[in-house]
């Protein structure tokens, strides 16, 4: 029952639109420092076009995308109209005129201080308000799908909360806590001194609440992903979710320990202790269990569909999978990046191995991987699949979706594999200009022109992507049905009440996050003399 | 379904729950805070509590080890992007009034006629940080460093709002315009040097970071071996001398001829 479809659409084109915007300057990056590019002379230009890269891709991207995905799924899955539409719209007009409000003093070199803001450096006062204005514009979608689901519970008290509304509102919930870190940071120090109140900002303190936000974030962004994994795919393949609490259980773990790991992009800092450093690197290393848990009930779940195509043997069903099913493909090209940039991750929360690639192109190399990959391809799935529904018009041109998957994936692997191999060699990241004359780099100079390539074949894919959802604006009517979520294989008629709320959950998170985040907190912001004169960007 | 029935022992879930979540907190922070500090076997502490608060990274003294004897004097001064932001027209008058003593050397426009650098339109936070130096003998040089001792604070706030109100004017012997060297155009990233121009202002302008234009080539060139060498430092936590010390003499030299020949009017106004 899709109703409010104006209300997603819009989501969904304005996420994209950014998106390809985003791409090509990423594409643009990658060529202006490779070898085959020639230098503008100026690397202030190179970092303008990071920040807007970086901003639209980390903040504005990915959470049009969750929201679009949850507004749908409110409504579809739990077979209601949404309520607050009104304020659904004010959101989203939040979120626009933040991230015009943001891009402007980027554009202008007002703001070139990269989506991690990196204080003491401090940019213009508006790039930091608009960015604030796209997480209150996505706070309102979180106050949302609570609502809605509350409703929803009210009307059917004790029944099972269907899977994909209990993993959106899961989300929701993460995503709202995890952005405090940020919006502290932002509130209590860098506007301050971006709107000239204060000099000085405490930089150790800012990092520390940046972590807060910026590994949750990461789970944020992989939620749609995630619940494409479990209830769109095995539907859209002829399948079924080997396990319904299974599920759950991910998602409920993911909510409990993406929050205190994230100073595990600290290792480096001085100003954390060491032994809060192995805590979060310790919880870290349980992210797998969701991730492992995911892996082995999605495998299970496809394999059901090929068993009921007739599959046979211990490895024989993968043939008879459906290949040809766009889902199908997005779902294999992500569980290969997933994979690859997993055991990527696993060198990176290691203390002691974390040291040899910090800061090196290794770390970009890996979250394009995982994000710009594994995570951003489902995206695209996600947005084929509901296209027929959003717009009421075909969307059958199956070879050239397919198409555009093969070449992000494609695309992907050759510009991350040797974006990685560079960082190992050492080779530092956040560089506008590289000399490969220079001996100690010269051999990077090969892989590097690789990832530019690689560069601009995911600019062609992200093209196609776009041009394949404005075709299907124009396309035949046709009745696409309602938009159904995968079933599971025992549909049992109730849940335990721990797996069907978020209560205790997201008190545990909260609980994490003030054991591990407490007293490295409290200590930075009572200790007198941390702070550090501001470096005005841009600014005599 | 109300919170009664979840946040209680008597739901397995939460027991479970709460239980593992809180075990392996115990067992992280004990390993963490604990045994991994006791396992480093080059740091002593006396007891328990000793490694936990090393552990927590409660901010300490370390004892027993004085603070490094500092021979040489460093700079002192502190600089905001607001120092000196808003001059009033008095300043600036009272400044010109005392820039008269300093013409002899600097030019009665600012502009030198022999190898002492131009301040005609430097930076006020550039000539105010570098007399603060020359005054507190963070800088020294025989020849200048008698004129700043006796300043006040407010004359060296009021002289560096007149030098920086003055037009920037062409050299006093103009040479032709070289092309840019790379070392100016690129830095040297894998040595760690940044373009000069994303702190000297024809980028970008680095608080503190004085435009280099037209300025005489043997002060560029004196200048620059002095970071080298180490015999000037009073840059603030070693910006140049880090930059200059992983220069060569060739690009030393360059980098002196080159923006010994541009005109100063061609620094980016990123003010
Ligand atoms: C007798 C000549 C002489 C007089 C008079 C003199 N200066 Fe200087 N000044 C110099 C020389 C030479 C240097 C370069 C010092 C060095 O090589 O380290 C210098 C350097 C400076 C600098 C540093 C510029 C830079 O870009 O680093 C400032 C600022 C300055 N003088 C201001 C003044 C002011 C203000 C007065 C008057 C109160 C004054 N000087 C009087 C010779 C003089
Ligand atoms: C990280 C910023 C930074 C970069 C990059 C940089 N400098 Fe500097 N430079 C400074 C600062 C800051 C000072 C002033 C130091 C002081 O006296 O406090 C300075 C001073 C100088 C001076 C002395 C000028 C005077 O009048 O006192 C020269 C010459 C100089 N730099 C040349 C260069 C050259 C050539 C390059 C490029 C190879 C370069 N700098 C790159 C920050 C930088
Ligand atoms: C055409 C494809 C892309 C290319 C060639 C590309 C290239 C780049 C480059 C060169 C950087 C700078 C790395 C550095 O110097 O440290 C970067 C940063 C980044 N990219 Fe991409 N990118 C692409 C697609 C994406 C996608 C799809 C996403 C995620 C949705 C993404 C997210 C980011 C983020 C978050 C940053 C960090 C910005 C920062 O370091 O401040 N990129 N990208
Ligand atoms: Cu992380």
């Amino acid at each position: 029952m899709l109703v409010n479809r104006k209300l997603i659409l819009a989501h969904f084109w304005f996420a994209f639109a950014v998106f390809g915007v985003a791409l090509t300057l990423g594409a643009w990056q990658m060529f202006i420092r490779s070898p085959i590019g020639t230098w503008l002379s100026n690397p202030e230009l190179y970092y303008r076009s990071l920040t807007a890269h970086g901003t639209v891709m980390g903040y504005v991207f990915p959470t049009l995308v969750a929201m679009g995905l949850g507004y749908a799924i409110s409504e579809s899955a739990l077979e209601q109209r949404l309520v607050g539409v009104r304020w659904a719209w004010a959101g989203f007009w939040l979120i626009v005129g933040g991230s015009i409000m943001a891009v402007i003093p980027i554009a202008l070199g007002r703001a070139s201080v990269l989506y991690t803001f990196y204080p003491p450096l401090i940019g213009n006062l508006f790039y930091y308000l608009g960015v604030v204005l796209v997480v209150v514009g996505s706070w309102i979608w979180v106050a949302l799908m609570s609502i809605n689901l509350r409703i929803w519970r009210k009307a059917h008290p004790g029944a099972p909360v269907p899977l994909a509304m209990f993993a959106n509102v899961a989300g929701s919930y993460l995503w709202a806590w995890t952005a405090v870190g940020a919006a502290l940071e932002l509130l209590l120090q860098i506007i301050p001194v971006a709107a000239g109140l204060k000099a000085t900002i405490d930089a150790g303190l800012a990092r520390v609440f940046f972590s807060w936000t910026l590994h949750a974030i990461v789970y944020f962004w992989l939620m749609p992903t995630y619940i494409a994994y479990y209830t769109i795919v095995p539907r859209a393949i002829g399948g079924r979710v080997y396990s319904d609490n299974m599920a759950r259980i991910a998602f409920i773990l993911f909510l409990v320990v993406a929050m205190p790991i994230g100073m595990h992009h600290t290792f480096a800092d001085p100003q954390v202790g060491a032994g809060f450093k192995f805590v979060h690197s310790a919880f870290t290393a349980l992210v797998t269990l969701p991730t492992f848990l995911t892996v082995f009930t999605i495998c299970a779940s496809i394999e059901i569909a090929a068993r009921l195509r007739g599959g046979r043997g211990m490895f024989g069903w993968i043939r008879v999978l459906p290949w040809d099913n766009p889902m199908m493909l997005a779902l294999a090209f992500s569980f290969v990046m997933l994979g690859f940039g997993g055991a990527g991750g696993l060198i990176n929360m290691s203390y002691q191995l974390d040291a040899s690639i910090h800061n090196t192109q290794w770390i970009t190399g890996h979250f394009h991987l995982i994000f710009g990959g594994a995570i951003v391809i489902m995206y695209f799935a996600i947005a084929y699949d509901l296209w027929p529904h959003l717009t009421g018009r075909e969307l059958n041109d199956l070879r050239l979706i397919r198409t555009q998957l093969w070449l992000w994936f494609i695309g992907m692997i050759v510009t991350t594999f040797p974006w990685h191999w560079v960082g190992i060699l050492g080779m530092p990241r956040r560089m506008a200009y590289f000399d490969f004359g220079d001996p100690a780099i010269a051999p990077q100079a090969l892989s590097v022109t690789f990832s530019a390539i690689g560069g601009f074949i995911l600019l062609a894919s992200g093209i196609l992507f776009l041009v394949i959802l404005a075709r299907g604006m124009r396309a035949p009517q046709a009745e696409a049905g309602a938009y159904r979520f995968a079933a599971a294989v025992h549909q049992s008629a109730t849940v335990p009440v721990a797996l069907n709320t978020h209560a205790l959950w997201v008190a545990l998170m909260i609980a994490l996050t003030i054991t591990n985040y407490g007293y490295p907190i409290l200590t930075l912001a009572t200790t007198e003399g941390t702070s550090v004169p501001a470096v005005y960007v841009g600014a005599q | 379904m109300s919170a009664r029935d979840i946040f209680t022992f008597r739901n397995p879930h939460f027991t479970r729950g709460v239980g593992i979540t809180a075990a392996i907190l115990i067992v992280t922070a004990i390993v963490g805070f604990i045994v991994l500090p006791f396992a480093q076997p080059w740091v002593q502490f006396a007891n328990v509590w000793d490694a936990i608060c090393s552990a927590a990274g409660v901010p300490q003294r370390v004892a027993g080890v004085a603070a490094p004897e500092q021979s040489k004097r460093l700079s002192e001064v502190v600089l905001t992007s607001h120092t000196l932001s808003r001059p009033s027209q008095e300043a600036i008058g009272r400044g010109a009034t005392l820039a008269q003593r300093c013409a002899i050397c600097h030019g009665p426009t600012g502009l030198s006629r022999a190898d002492s650098p131009n301040l005609a339109g430097q930076y006020a936070a550039v000539i105010y940080k570098e007399l603060h130096d020359f005054r507190s003998g963070a800088r020294t040089n025989a020849v200048m460093s008698p004129f700043a001792v006796n300043l006040t604070d407010q004359e060296i706030a009021d002289l560096s709002d007149y030098y920086a109100y003055l037009p920037r004017l062409p050299a006093y012997h103009p040479t032709p315009q070289l092309p840019k060297p790379n070392i100016v155009i690129y830095g040297a990233p894998m040595r760690g040097i940044a373009p000069c121009g994303s702190c000297h202002g024809s980028l970008d302008n680095k608080t503190g970071s004085p435009w280099l234009e037209g300025q005489s080539e043997a002060y560029l060139k004196a200048q620059l071996q002095a970071f080298a060498a180490g015999e000037r430092r009073n840059d603030i936590s070693q910006q140049m001398r880090n930059i200059a010390r992983a220069m060569t003499p060739e690009e030393i030299e360059q980098a002196a001829a080159y923006y010994a020949s541009q005109p100063p009017d061609i620094v980016k106004a990123v003010d």
